[in-house]
C-alpha cells in the first residue's frame, strides 16, 4: 500500500517502568509508518519466546514489555557482560538487538474486518447533530463515515476498545457538553477527529452516530477481543432490521 | 458451601490475576495486596494462586456448611469465628455450621479469607479474579450480595498445619507509609522543583480510591508544558499526574493504556503496603533504584519459601 516506506530500518529507545516493564519507544507520533514499525516489533514479539517475557502491549508509538525481573537476572547470571546489570537493561539489551534487525516490509497483510452498523434511529441519536454541525446531511455522514478505511492503532482504555486512525475530518465533531451516564455496547461515536466502538456499556461523551450488533469484546474467546493492533476496518450501513436480524444470530 | 449472610463493604473473589491480555485492553485484576492474599493460600497448603476472597473496609459474615481449613491474612477485621476472637495470619478450622464474622478493619484496609481448595468459580480468560468495571470472572463478575453461596474447590498443594504464622512475617500496617519510587518514563515533563515537592510532601488517600488506583491529594505537582502524552500502556504501581497535578497509583484494576505522564511507579515490593492504607491515611515517597526493588522482590521470594516450607505438615 505504501511502498516508498515498505522497508523502513527501525530504532526505539529503551526506558525502564519501575523494575517489571521496558517501554520501547520507536518516536514519531501517530502516524501509519510508526505503526508499521511497533507492529513489525510485535509480530516478532508473537512468533519467538523469550525467556522471562510475560505479556506485550502495543500503543500508537510504543510497545510495553513486561517481564518477571527475577527470572531475567537470574536467567543472565552467568552472562559475562550483563550478569552485573538491572534486568531492564538486560532486556532491554535483547530487545535492541531485535529492533535493529526489523525491516517494517517482512511484516504481515493487515485484516480488513467489516463492521455492520445500523446508523441514527434510536441506536444513533447525535446522527442529525453530527450532520447539522458539519453542514452535512445525515446520508452524506453515513456515507462520509462508512467509505473510510481505518486503521487500528492500538487496542485499550476498556476491553477490545479500538483507537482508530483514518476518520475523515468532513465529519469530525466535538464531544457532547454533558457525558452520557451509560453508553450501550458496540455504540459507534465520534469524538472530535476520532471515531471508535465502544466494547462494553460504560459512561461517555461522544456523539453516537450508530450502533453495532458485533461484539468487540469476547471474553469467552481467546484473544478475548474481536479486533487486534494492526487491523484494517470498513463499516458499512445496515437497517434496523438487519440490526434486529444479527442480534437474534450473531454470525 | 459458604453462604453469604452479610457481604460487608466491596467484597470479591481474586486470585493473582489475569495475566496475557493487556493487549486487548483487559486489566489484570487479582488480589490488591498480593503478599497477603499469597500466605493466606500457604497457610492452607493451597497453591499460591489459589481464589481467595478479599474484604476491603469492612468484612462479611459467613455461614459454613461444612467443616473448612481457613486462614485470615491482611487487615485486622476483628473476625470472630462462633463470637469468638480468631487471629489473623494464622490458620483455624472453621467447624460445620461455623459462622465467620468479620468488622470494621481496625489495622490495614483490606482482608484476604483462604478456604483450603480455594474458591471454585468458573475461569475466564484464566483466571478466578473478580473483575468489576469489565464485569467479568469471580462471583458472577460482581461484588458478593447477601445469599450469595459459594464452592469450595480442588486447589491444595500439600496437607498443612494449624497455627500462627511467624511474627517476622506479619507486616505491620500504620496510617503513615513511605513508599519506594522509580522515576520514569516522563518524569522529565517535570521541573526539579515538581520531584522535590513530589518528594518532599506527604500525600493523603482520597475517597476516590479504589481496586483501579489510588487517588492523592496533597501539594500540587506541576508540568514543565504539557500533561498529555501519546497514549501508552500503564502498569501496576505506575504514579500518574494529570494536569490537576494530584498523582493517581495504578493497582489491580487499572485500565491498560492512558495518555498522562508518569512520573514513576512504586516498586512491586511496596504495593502491599499502598493497599492497606485507606481513605484519609498519609504517603511519603522516597526515591529508589531496581536494585532496591530487586532485593525487596527476592526477600517476599524468600518468604513464601519459609512458610510454605513452616506451614508443611511432615
Amino acid at each position: 500500500m505504501h511502498p516508498k516506506t515498505s522497508n523502513m530500518k527501525c530504532n526505539a529507545t529503551m526506558l525502564p517502568l519501575g523494575e517489571s516493564a521496558v517501554l520501547v519507544e520507536f518516536g514519531g507520533g501517530i502516524h501509519p509508518d510508526t505503526h508499521r514499525k511497533v507492529k513489525a516489533f510485535t509480530e516478532y514479539l508473537d512468533s519467538h519466546c523469550l525467556p522471562g517475557m510475560i505479556e506485550y502491549v502495543s500503543a500508537f508509538s510504543s510497545v510495553t514489555v513486561f517481564y518477571d525481573s527475577l527470572m531475567v537476572k537470574q536467567l543472565h547470571q552467568d552472562h559475562v557482560e550483563l550478569r552485573k546489570e538491572p534486568s531492564y537493561r538486560i532486556i532491554s539489551v535483547i530487545l535492541q538487538k531485535i529492533v535493529a534487525e526489523l525491516r517494517t516490509g517482512d511484516g504481515q497483510e493487515a485484516r480488513i474486518v467489516e463492521i455492520p452498523v445500523c446508523y441514527g434511529g434510536e441506536l444513533g441519536p447525535d446522527l442529525a447533530y453530527v450532520a447539522e454541525y458539519n453542514k452535512l446531511t445525515v446520508d452524506e455522514v453515513i456515507d462520509i463515515h462508512s467509505m473510510g478505511d481505518y486503521l487500528v492503532y492500538m487496542v485499550g482504555f476498556a476491553p477490545g476498545f479500538p483507537y482508530l486512525g483514518g476518520m475523515s475530518e468532513k465529519i469530525s465533531t466535538p464531544r457532547r457538553q454533558s457525558p452520557r451516564m451509560t453508553i450501550s455496547a458496540g455504540s459507534v461515536g465520534i469524538a472530535g477527529v476520532q471515531t471508535g466502538v465502544y466494547p462494553i456499556p460504560t459512561p461517555g461523551g461522544w456523539q453516537l452516530i450508530g450502533r453495532t450488533p458485533l461484539a468487540l469484546f469476547r471474553p469467552n474467546e481467546n484473544p478475548p477481543s474481536l479486533l487486534q493492533a494492526g487491523d484494517r476496518i470498513r463499516f458499512y450501513p445496515i437497517s434496523q432490521q438487519e440490526y434486529e436480524e444479527y442480534k437474534r444470530e450473531p454470525i | 458451601m459458604i453462604t453469604t449472610i452479610e457481604p460487608g463493604l466491596f467484597t470479591t473473589i481474586q486470585d493473582q490475576g489475569r495475566w496475557g491480555f493487556q493487549a486487548y485492553g483487559m486489566p489484570i485484576s487479582g488480589a490488591m495486596d498480593r503478599y497477603a492474599s499469597q500466605v493466606a493460600n500457604l497457610l492452607v497448603g493451597n497453591r499460591h494462586d489459589a481464589a481467595v476472597l478479599e474484604m476491603t473496609g469492612t468484612g462479611g459474615t459467613f455461614k459454613f456448611d461444612e467443616k473448612q481449613i481457613v486462614a485470615v491474612c491482611g487487615g485486622d477485621m476483628q473476625g470472630l469465628l462462633n463470637h469468638i476472637s480468631i487471629s489473623n495470619w494464622s490458620t483455624f478450622i472453621v467447624p460445620r455450621r461455623g459462622i465467620l464474622r468479620f468488622d470494621t478493619a481496625a489495622s490495614g484496609y483490606r482482608t484476604y479469607l483462604a478456604v483450603r481448595g480455594g474458591f471454585e468459580v468458573p475461569i475466564v480468560l484464566g483466571s478466578r479474579s473478580t473483575c468489576t468495571p469489565v464485569k467479568i470472572g469471580g462471583h458472577e463478575g460482581r461484588v458478593l450480595r447477601q445469599g450469595d453461596v459459594l464452592h469450595v474447590g480442588r486447589d491444595m498443594e500439600c496437607e498443612t498445619q494449624l497455627g500462627s504464622l511467624a511474627d517476622g512475617y506479619i507486616p505491620q500496617y500504620a496510617n503513615e507509609v513511605q513508599l519506594r519510587v522509580i522515576l520514569g518514563p516522563q518524569d522529565t515533563m517535570f521541573g526539579s522543583a515538581a520531584l522535590d515537592t513530589f518528594f518532599g510532601s506527604s500525600y493523603k488517600v482520597t475517597t476516590q480510591s479504589d481496586r483501579t488506583g489510588y487517588r492523592l491529594k496533597g501539594p500540587k505537582i506541576k508540568h514543565l508544558g504539557n500533561a498529555d502524552i501519546i497514549s501508552e500502556a500503564v502498569w501496576l504501581g505506575a504514579i500518574q499526574v494529570p494536569v490537576h497535578g494530584m498523582p493517581f497509583i495504578m493497582t489491580a484494576d487499572h485500565q491498560t493504556t492512558r495518555g498522562f505522564a508518569k512520573l514513576g511507579s512504586v516498586i512491586r515490593g511496596d504495593l502491599p503496603k499502598l493497599v492497606q492504607t485507606k481513605p484519609g491515611d498519609c504517603i511519603r515517597f522516597r526515591c529508589s533504584t531496581e536494585e532496591e526493588a530487586i532485593e525487596a522482590l527476592q526477600k517476599e521470594q524468600e518468604s513464601y519459601r519459609n512458610i510454605a516450607h513452616a506451614c508443611k505438615k511432615e
